[in-house]
């Protein structure tokens, strides 16, 4: 699958500085202190009544529930309990979503799957976004060689395609013998998150350029207020609203790339449940049992969509243009 | 313009020796044994991993290796994998298929992504409009190994319209299936980003300039708010033909074909380092040159841009 944050970076104001409007339509003047700090309040306004908000926000808290307390959705049914005199029998009234080869229930096995794949897509996520926000600040903020030198060092690792690195880095990680499902999913975080950050820094290093100058913080700093608490308390919250959507969106997107990484053999390994796992295990199948694909599949799809849809709901609301 | 072509060449070269260095690095100096597997079920002997130690630098320091891998790689030499073969024949062996498979997408993406970007945005929140909107999202968020299993399911061996799988001479019917699968993500950003910019456009005042000067709404939509609407498409387009390249490896796998993305899966999982490096340095400077080549053509499209 290819990078979502692609078509993010792509659209992002990367171009602005290298080349001269010559026409009236220069990028929008960053908004008084005053006004972006409604922004907030306005967004929420706006997303209360909209529906697709909504939608994904419910769908958003099944999942979650999913990843806490799956014991809720299975009625006490242990995911790891098989019989293999079941192997592949197709749905029924006793089980759902049918038996997968080792005769263990589909639908217990989605549900439990859910954890680990929401785990990486949180914390690629929370990863990338503190550090590419990180990077991003600072090569905004101080600009000349601090910037150019960041902004070399993002475009080294854009470069490189996400799937493709994090192929590289499972690869090469010495083979463990590890079943415990936190080192598993802090393996793939990090082989997703070393080639991540890119796009959220370049997106945070525009948006700070577009508020670096702006009357507020020049008057900060004629007060005499520091670098830090000029960026803490006035360029940061000024500039975060597109980090914080294609946060969004990139979460659909990580737990995504997670499942393609699993379903090349490479990302969870299978005593873990997750639905890159499931995908795999049932490719063999799919001729004979295509619900052994189908169901994990379809929850992978519900899981990205909601973040998607949350993700444009939020922009739509941040962004004053759209309105 | 000459200039500029030239300052964004030499910007290019820190970008390319980094991004190699890294890959270089991710390859040879993370913990694992490359030897391992090398020779069947038993240990290499001796005599071989001496052989292949000398060959490829591996009692060196990091960047020494590196450096030596850079000064071959300058002279057009690409190095050999463990067998023995050139890296560089391989590539070329594999580029070709890659190259017509990406190719094929590409046109999809512009004639399918493009048309219904614009029906979309002509029909504002009419039936049209919605359909684009909820098959893009349903596209969006299925993920591409899904989509290649339910195509190649479906249109190759239930109906037996494509052939499933693809054969060793890649005609362009067979990579037909294959190409619309690999371009099916970005077909839908493709499709969304022209009717949001279409949209937009349609509301600003020279559209409306236009129209008031009598202009048919033929010309006004596509001399004007067309044309004004497909700069960040063509930037999209442009760096999705770089990722095509290298990002078929789900739908490689899938369709069984010898392309790039299925010589770098195995590459990486036999650790052929030299072939991996490799692969990787020519992806990176196909991507970076088309990223060039999309920048120049802005100026072709859109005259208030100049160029310093």
């Amino acid at each position: 699958m290819s990078d979502p944050n692609a078509s993010m970076a792509a659209a992002a104001p990367e171009t602005v500085e290298k080349e001269t409007y010559l026409g009236s339509d220069l990028p929008p003047a960053p908004g008084d202190k005053e006004k972006s700090r409604s922004l907030w309040s306005d967004a929420w306004r706006e997303l209360k009544s909209n529906k697709v908000f909504i939608i994904s926000l419910v769908l958003i808290v099944v999942f979650l529930i999913m990843t806490f307390f799956p014991q809720v959705f299975t009625f006490g049914k242990d995911p790891m309990a098989c019989d293999l005199t079941k192997s592949r029998q197709a749905p029924s009234s006793e089980a759902w979503f049918g038996y997968d080869n080792n005769g263990c229930d589909v639908y217990t096995r989605t549900i439990y799957g859910a954890k680990a794949s929401i785990l990486v897509g949180v914390f690629a996520t929370l990863f990338t976004m503190l550090l590419g926000g990180f990077i991003g600040v600072i090569a905004g903020f101080f600009g000349g060689w601090v910037d150019s030198i960041l902004s070399r060092l993002t475009d080294i690792f854009f470069a490189i395609p996400l799937l493709l690195g994090g192929i590289l880095v499972l690869t090469s990680f010495p083979a463990s013998d590890s079943t415990n499902l936190y080192s598993e999913v802090a393996k793939v975080v990090l082989a997703l998150g070393i080639l991540g950050w890119t796009s959220m820094t370049r997106i945070m290093r525009s948006s700070v350029i577009q508020v670096r100058n702006a009357d507020f913080v020049v008057a900060a700093r004629a007060l005499g207020a520091k670098n830090s608490r000029i960026i803490n308390k006035h360029v940061v919250p000024n500039s975060l609203a597109p980090l914080i959507v294609l946060a969004t969106i990139s979460l659909g997107g990580y737990i995504g790339a997670e499942a393609t990484l699993s379903f090349l053999g490479l990302g969870l390994q299978p005593p873990v449940i997750s639905w890159g796992t499931m995908i795999n295990d049932a490719q063999p199948y799919i001729r004979v049992a295509p619900f052994m694909l189908f169901f994990p599949a379809f929850f992978l799809s519900i899981a990205v969509l909601s973040f998607i849809m949350l993700g444009d709901a939020v922009r739509e609301a941040l962004d004053p243009k759209l309105r | 313009m000459g200039r500029y072509t030239i300052r964004r060449l030499l910007q290019m070269i820190p970008v390319l020796i980094g991004t190699t260095f890294i890959i270089y690095a991710m390859v040879w100096a993370l913990p694992g044994d490359p030897f391992s597997g090398k020779c069947g079920q038993r240990p290499c002997p001796p005599a071989y991993v001496a052989e292949m130690t000398a060959k490829f630098n591996l009692n060196d320091p990091l960047p020494v290796q590196y450096f030596k891998y850079l000064v071959n790689l300058l002279q057009g030499n690409f190095g050999e994998s463990f067998s023995g073969r050139p890296v560089w024949d391989e590539i070329m062996q594999a580029f070709p298929v890659t190259f017509r498979l990406a190719l094929i997408a590409i046109i999809f993406e512009i004639v399918i992504g493009i048309s219904a970007g614009i029906l979309a945005a002509l029909n504002r929140g009419g039936f049209w409009d919605n359909l684009v909107l909820i098959s893009t999202l349903i596209v969006i968020s299925i993920p591409v190994f899904v989509i290649g299993f339910l195509a190649q399911f479906t249109f190759g061996i239930k109906l037996g319209w494509f052939p499933p799988t693809v054969g060793p001479n890649a005609t362009v019917y067979e990579l037909l299936l294959p190409a619309l699968v690999l371009a099916s993500l970005s077909l839908a950003y493709v499709a969304r980003l022209m009717r949001g910019n279409l949209t937009e456009n349609l509301r600003a005042d020279y559209v409306r300039t236009a129209t008031s000067k009598g202009l048919s709404r033929q010309r006004v939509i596509g001399r004007h708010a067309v044309r004004n609407s497909l700069i960040p498409v063509v930037t999209f387009i442009g760096a999705d033909f770089g990722a095509l390249l290298g990002g078929a490896i789900v739908t490689e796998g899938i369709f069984n074909i010898r392309g790039i993305g299925g010589l770098l899966y195995l590459s990486i999982r036999t650790r052929e380092g030299a072939t991996v490096v490799g692969v990787v340095t020519v992806l990176v400077l196909v991507f970076l040159l088309v990223n060039l080549i999309v920048d120049i053509l802005y100026g072709a499209i859109d005259p208030r841009i100049r160029y310093e």
